[in-house]
């Protein structure tokens, strides 16, 4: 497990596709804040995040992604999450992120979710 | 630090033939059990022990990784910790304190012991 978490980012139309690499932390999760605000100010209406290539999320790293989240929401868009790994999955659903963003098994079914809301 | 502990509890859990997903949810444990030591305990030291044993409780019973995170800070009672939830997470903007339940959510058993030499988490994971 490395200490840096690397991040890509793709815009397709209106959606912003995140691809982190790494453990997130609180700087993984900071650096995927900041990405992810620059998206949404410059016009992205919907996020996915792909954590494929993510093992571990801690505590202060979701806490972040909830922040972003709820930005998100602020803004009536949507943010889906695909390629979770159980332990992330199960972390996601005991903080009740689940509850509030949609999670897919592949960035497919991610992309093509939120197409839909558009 | 946690990743150099993480990267013991992989050696171990891989030792023992763990399955990968159980071994994520042991490393994750040990995160927050550090994050905890360090940002709550405001050690005299500054040093959070850990200690890792693989085992079974019976000479046929299954294999166990088991970790103790121990920190000699100022100790807590845990049964006085306000229990995090989604509603607190969402609604009164209370976004951490969901170390203790994430422990204990992903591993087989918890023990905390707490007092003024410190504190002790005891935590296992069976294969």
């Amino acid at each position: 497990m490395s200490e840096t978490c690397k991040i890509a980012v793709e815009r397709r139309g209106d959606v912003a596709v995140f691809w982190t690499d790494g453990y997130i932390n609180n700087q993984g999760g900071e650096e995927i804040a900041r990405q992810a605000y620059a998206q949404l100010e410059s016009g992205a209406r919907a996020l996915v995040l792909n954590l494929e290539k993510t093992r571990i999320v801690n505590s202060i790293g979701i806490s972040i992604l909830i922040e972003v989240l709820e930005k998100v929401m602020d803004r009536k868009g949507s943010l889906a999450f695909c390629n979770l790994t159980p332990t992330i999955d199960k972390t996601f659903r005991i903080m009740g992120l689940a509850q509030y963003a949609a999670i897919y098994l592949t960035q497919e079914e991610a992309l093509k979710a939120v197409a839909a809301t558009g | 630090m946690e990743i150099v502990a993480t990267a013991q509890a992989s050696a171990l859990g891989e030792f023992i033939q763990m399955p990968r997903d159980k071994i994520d949810e042991v490393k994750l444990a040990i995160v927050e059990a550090c994050i905890n030591a360090f940002e709550h305990a405001h050690t005299r030291d500054d040093r959070v022990h850990l200690t890792f044993r693989v085992g079974r409780d019976e000479e046929e019973g299954p294999e166990f990784l088991e970790v103790e995170v121990l920190d000699q800070g100022e100790g807590f009672d845990h049964s006085m910790v306000d229990p995090p939830s989604p509603e607190k997470t969402f609604h009164e903007g209370k976004k951490r304190g969901w170390g203790l339940q994430i422990i204990r959510s992903l591993m087989d058993s918890v023990a905390i012991t707490s007092g003024d030499w410190g504190t002790r988490i005891l935590m296992r994971k069976y294969k």
